[in-house]
């Protein structure tokens, strides 16, 4: 146990750049993820048949195929098509597709929580669906969405350690490289895990904050304790 | 002879077979008060919808002051802006204050300044007596409270006609009197409304005409000692007499 936790201790300095990595694929997959999710819900719920259409076809391919071909695909397909990615770029497109996949239907269960009353209100009182979307629905299923939608930037995160498989140098790549050079995987694989929970601790409080700060008396979505 | 603000002829509407307006016509003139009856589920709320656009008729046509809306090209967003709706669930937006309610389609739709818009909600939301909860959620707010302020936020468009859907049917009955107390006096500054309603009270009270509509068709129309004493069909006088022993006030 002492072994172990003093191998630990002796890792850790090699972790910081990974670290740094795996929140930047985390955050920037995070936030191109939902302008595509807010997108894809609003043309889902709003759209005509075919945006609509064409939404839903993107979001059941994405969120119905593993993220590990999808991520093959954008490196090793797109070439024969001309098109080559950087390993980084690859990695950073296919989080931010995948995870918008997931975010425009917990995106889109809050709009249609809303309800369609909303939009009337609003149409009412003349304004284009457009303008309804952006200043009465949109504020209102943003805050709605955020208790679930808290689930996406921790499993986007941990779904991140993929792009060891094109070696971009993330955490997980960084723990692989650890082991080959010192035959230790239970204890290197066990301090990435806890380097992994003690970012995710931090999230979490984040988002808790911001949910907080931005909470309006009387649409929260109530627990009842009894 | 006041001239005629809204004009609607043979309004049809069809839902898949079910024709739920069979050819509705009437006009309303400036400053008139017209309240329409009638059994829920004969197409009342559609009407009003169809008279704003929300939904469109399936034929006839509507003329608000003298301009046909339900012409090809018109802005369907502009015609609303002159015409005010009231929904029986209030409809407020629940991530803005009473204020903001009241301002959002004066700054975002009108263009107004900020200042201006300010304080034009403040007159019209103390006009409906809520000056002092114009910084509180429609979460904080009674029903009645919730119901006068859906009235000021379509009274700050001023419009050229209100349309109200059973404003009070959501209401508890202490709440009633307070929101047919701000009606009552919107009917004496001459605002021209439309007001679909249960309330017997307030249609004998406050109505220049009552229309009464059952499965989509004009039953009988006229003025309210017309219909409530002596009405010309037998279902009228039935219809009335029910609703008025249902809600505790008898005709004589």
């Amino acid at each position: 146990m002492f072994e172990w936790f003093r191998f630990s201790l002796s890792i850790l300095p090699e972790f910081p750049r990974a670290i740094v990595l795996t929140i930047q694929l985390t955050l920037i997959g995070l936030a191109i993820g939902f302008c595509v999710g807010l997108l894809a819900a609003i043309a889902r719920v709003y759209g005509g048949k075919f945006i609509r259409n064409l939404a839903i076809a993107y979001i059941e391919f994405f969120r119905g195929t593993p993220i590990l071909v999808q991520l093959f695909v954008l490196y090793f397909g797109l070439p024969d098509l001309g098109i080559s990615l950087s390993r980084l770029t690859a990695a950073y497109i296919a989080l931010s597709l995948n995870s918008g996949a997931y975010q425009a239907e917990y995106i889109r269960g809050a709009i249609q929580a809303i309800g369609s009353g909303q939009m009337m209100a609003a149409r009412a009182i003349g304004m284009s669906r457009l303008k309804a979307i952006w200043y009465i629905i949109l504020p209102q299923a943003l805050r709605l969405v955020i208790p679930p939608w808290s689930n996406e930037p921790i499993a986007l995160m941990k779904t991140s350690a993929i792009v060891y498989l094109i070696a971009v140098p993330d955490l997980m790549t960084k723990a692989k490289e650890i082991i080959a050079r010192t035959y230790n995987p239970i204890p290197t694989y066990i301090t990435v895990a806890l380097i992994y929970l003690v970012i995710v601790f931090f999230l979490t409080m984040i988002l808790s904050y911001i949910e907080r700060q931005v909470r309006i008396p009387g649409l929260e979505v109530e627990v009842q304790r009894t | 002879m006041s001239k005629i603000i809204l004009k609607i002829e043979d309004i049809h509407k069809e839902y898949g077979h079910q024709e739920i307006l069979k050819g509705i016509s009437f006009d309303i003139k400036e400053g008139d008060t017209v309240v329409i009856i009638g059994p829920s589920g004969t197409g009342k709320s559609t009407l009003l919808r169809c008279i704003n656009l929300l939904t469109k008729p399936t034929r006839g046509r509507i003329w608000l002051d003298e301009k046909e809306i339900t012409a090809p090209g018109v802005d369907e967003d502009v015609v609303r802006r002159q015409i005010g709706m009231v929904f029986q669930d209030f409809l407020l937006f629940n991530h803005l204050t009473a204020l903001d309610n009241v301002m959002i389609g004066l700054t975002k739709l009108l263009r107004m300044p900020a200042g201006k818009a300010k304080q034009r909600a403040m007159e019209v939301l103390e006009n409906v007596g809520l000056i002092n909860q114009c910084n509180q959620y429609p979460g904080q707010l009674s029903g009645g409270q919730k119901q006068r302020v859906a009235i000021a936020r379509s009274l700050a468009m001023e419009p050229r006609i209100m349309l109200f859907d059973e404003p009070t049917s959501a209401l508890d009955p202490e709440l009633i009197g307070e929101v047919l107390e701000v009606m009552e006096k919107l009917v004496q500054k001459g605002m021209t409304m439309l007001v679909v309603t249960h309330e017997m009270g307030f249609a004998r009270e406050a109505a220049d005409r009552i229309i009464f509509i059952e499965n989509g068709d004009i039953v009988e129309d006229g003025p309210p000692e017309k219909l409530f004493y002596s009405p010309q069909k037998e279902r009228t006088r039935e219809f009335l007499w029910k609703i008025t022993e249902l809600y505790g006030e008898k005709p004589q």
